[in-house]
């Protein structure tokens, strides 16, 4: 089912109009007909496309999880990269010619935006810069003609969700101060456990039991709209789910807190299936007056990175200003967490409040 | 550049009597080519890690004694998940951009692949039942890790080189996992090259603690902003070292769980483990060329040469297991 944007989007002046989830992995793009699975996978990115064709985006917006980062984020700023690309995993299934459209002036403005909320960013225009499979395997799938220019944000390795969800809302700063509306997407697997043997694309399958019913349960919330309980539920996720490569599971973090932190979308999943044992969903999220549920959210949503407090530091100076012994730096505590902790009615967009939960 | 004009071939000597001529331990920071100043790199530098780059530059004046054919390289920044990956495709010429520090390191390479060893050891992994897999698509981009390393050690890079991708096991199941791995490939490549007839350089191309600072000076080699990340990762580092140089690295590979869980240590990728283990576990120390910081991670230039391979006096060196060492002259 395609899902009509402009009845949606015209209730709130939130500048993304549409989240996406999609996998990285090469095979949809290039053996769907290795495996009806991945030509089912196939097929739903060309819906995404088509509504994405359909929208009044001006901005494809990608955090993805296979650009990994140590310097804080970079964002691709090159106006037209251009390469051949070849899957360090999968090398033997060909090679991808591409040429992107990428919208530096925003990447410059998100960049700013990100350092003003207290991140350290940059961005990145260098000739040959290797951008990740997943994000060239989505844009050559949704976005074939690069009718809409996009830009594309790494995961920081060492990044946990306060800076991730700060990173989504200077996105927001961002498109609000150019007047753009954006469609967001994750490069993602649900699961991410490949099979670790050469298994034939027609005995593919998700590589256990246990990853498979952390999928549904996933796609269950999505299905109902509910993108920030699965936010709040990537800490779990990752325990249960995840080969853990990097800190943390964070793509749900950056699309909840990019699209508004609530439950209040319309979900559809288009397809999952296994590729390489991985569960490979792909999901899209439309906002939507009103919530299938929304609950009390147990983590908050800072809206400025005040830094690491580098608990691991043997220096007594540094950890002084969170001694309890110590009166005078109590304050300094309590300051220090009030910058980065506001209540959760802030959260609220005060524009959108007329969507009140059922 | 020269060596695309020049085809390199390895310098076969009798199959069946190929050797592991010395293994090295050889990270790869895209700092250090940065400060060279390479004509291949296309940034420049004023200067910069200069303890690293003088403790290469003492090992590749050692490693120039030892006649060698092909330098064998195990990457982590080749991850791959479904087995080892073996390069093979004869010649691969490209631009390297390290993903993180673009700023540093865009690199003109041009290497020759030793294809027949590669595929050796593939087939006697294929015989031990280790899953590998052999890359020959002539578009691949070699990865930024084998490139800092194969410029370290050998900058002309007039021999060819094969280089094995870092099997992601321990991140996939635990490092104990990964160790048994690593030991069985280690085990897999010394059957290879002796059956190769090669004589070959082992490079297990990685740092020690890898704890790296999240933020980049303004001037990336302003020396003195560069340290260790903290106190407790030089610790485990020097701990590290000692057991290298008192050539117990038995005992060295036995801690390097801990050793990794401690220090985020790059030996995640098994290198350092795939490389003793093709060398036997050496109980002749390493020499240690030197040790330096890079953006805040531990890395040791050393390498271990069996005493036969050495052209040193006629001393036979008595190593035990405690790391004394005691002398005796030969008859």
């Amino acid at each position: 089912m395609s899902v009509t944007l402009k009845s949606q989007t015209s209730h709130s002046s939130h500048p993304i109009i549409q989240g996406f989830v999609l996998p990285g992995l090469v095979h949809p793009l290039l053996c769907p007909e290795a495996n009806p699975g991945y030509q089912k996978v196939r097929s739903a990115f060309e819906k995404v496309k088509e509504d994405i064709e359909r929208s009044s985006a001006d901005l494809i917006l990608i955090y993805s999880t296979m650009w990994p980062s140590i310097l804080g984020h970079q964002i691709q700023a090159n106006p037209e990269p251009e390469w051949t690309l070849v899957d360090e995993e999968f090398h033997d299934l060909g090679s991808i010619p591409y040429k992107l459209k990428i919208d530096a002036d925003f990447a410059q403005a998100y960049n700013r935006h990100a350092q003003e909320r207290g991140l350290h960013s940059r961005t990145i225009a260098y000739h040959g810069f290797p951008i990740d499979s997943g994000s060239i395997v989505a844009l050559k799938l949704i976005n074939p003609q690069n009718r809409i220019p996009a830009v594309i944000v790494s995961s920081n390795i060492y990044s946990d969700r306060a800076e991730t969800v700060v990173l989504a809302k200077a996105a927001v700063s961002a498109l609000k101060e150019q007047g753009k509306k954006a469609i967001a997407v994750i490069i993602s697997t649900l699961s991410n456990r490949l099979h670790s043997t050469w298994v034939p694309p027609e005995e593919d399958k998700i590589h256990s039991l246990k990853d498979n019913e952390w999928n549904l349960k996933i796609l269950e919330f999505l299905t109902k709209g509910r993108l920030e309980d699965v936010a709040q539920l990537s800490r779990q996720i990752q325990r249960e789910a995840r080969v853990k490569k990097v800190t943390n599971f964070k793509p749900f973090w950056w699309l909840s807190s990019i699209m508004g932190s609530h439950n209040r979308y319309q979900g559809q999943v288009y397809e999952y299936q296994p590729i390489c044992g991985t569960g490979c969903a792909v999901i899209g999220l439309t906002p939507a007056p009103r919530a299938a549920r929304d609950l009390e959210f147990d983590e908050d949503a800072p809206e400025f990175y005040t830094g690491e407090r580098n608990v691991l530091s043997a220096s007594t100076e540094s950890i002084a200003e969170f001694s309890s012994q110590n009166n005078d730096d109590n304050n300094a505590f309590t300051h220090s967490f009030s910058q980065e902790s506001d209540s959760p009615e802030s959260h609220t967009d005060p524009e959108e409040s007329f969507c009140e939960n059922k | 550049m020269k060596q695309s004009e020049t085809k390199i071939k390895p310098q076969l000597s009798t199959p069946g009597k190929g050797k592991i001529v010395a293994g090295c331990l050889a990270p790869h920071p895209p700092h250090l080519v940065y400060a060279e100043n390479p004509p291949q790199n296309e940034p420049r530098a004023e200067c910069g890690w200069e303890t690293l780059r003088w403790a290469y530059e003492s090992m590749r004046k050692d490693l120039s004694a030892l006649e060698h054919d092909v330098l064998i390289i195990l990457s982590p920044h080749w991850r791959t998940y479904v087995g080892t990956h073996i390069l093979a495709t004869p010649h691969l010429k490209s631009l390297s951009v390290d993903p993180i520090f673009p700023n540093l390191f865009r690199y003109h390479y041009d290497i020759q692949v030793d294809v027949e060893l590669a595929e050796t050891i593939h087939t006697v992994c294929q015989e031990r039942k280790i899953p590998t897999k052999l890359m020959q698509n002539p578009d691949f981009r070699v990865d930024y890790g084998t490139i800092v390393t194969g410029h370290m050690v050998n900058p002309a890079w007039d021999k060819p080189i094969v280089v094995l991708s870092s099997n992601c096991v321990a991140a996939y199941y635990n490092l104990d996992r990964m160790q048994a791995l690593m030991m069985e490939l280690g085990e897999a490549t010394q059957e290879a090259v002796e059956k190769s007839g090669r004589r070959a350089l082992l490079l297990a191309s990685h740092s020690l603690s890898h704890r790296h600072f999240t933020v980049e000076n303004e001037l990336p080699e302003d020396m003195s902003q560069e340290h260790i990340t903290n106190h407790s990762l030089y610790l485990w580092d020097m701990k590290m070292i000692q057991l290298m140089k008192a050539g117990r690295s038995k005992e060295m590979i036995n801690l390097i769980p801990d050793f990794t869980e401690q220090t985020l240590a790059e030996t995640e990728s098994g290198g350092l483990t795939w490389m003793m283990k093709a060398m036997n576990f050496p109980s002749y120390p390493a020499k240690v060329h030197g040790y330096g910081t890079v953006i805040g991670t531990g890395n040791v230039v050393a390498h271990w040469a069996p005493p036969e391979n050495t052209s040193e006096d006629k001393t036979k060196k008595v190593y035990s297991q405690k790391g004394t060492i005691s002398h005796e002259r030969n008859a």
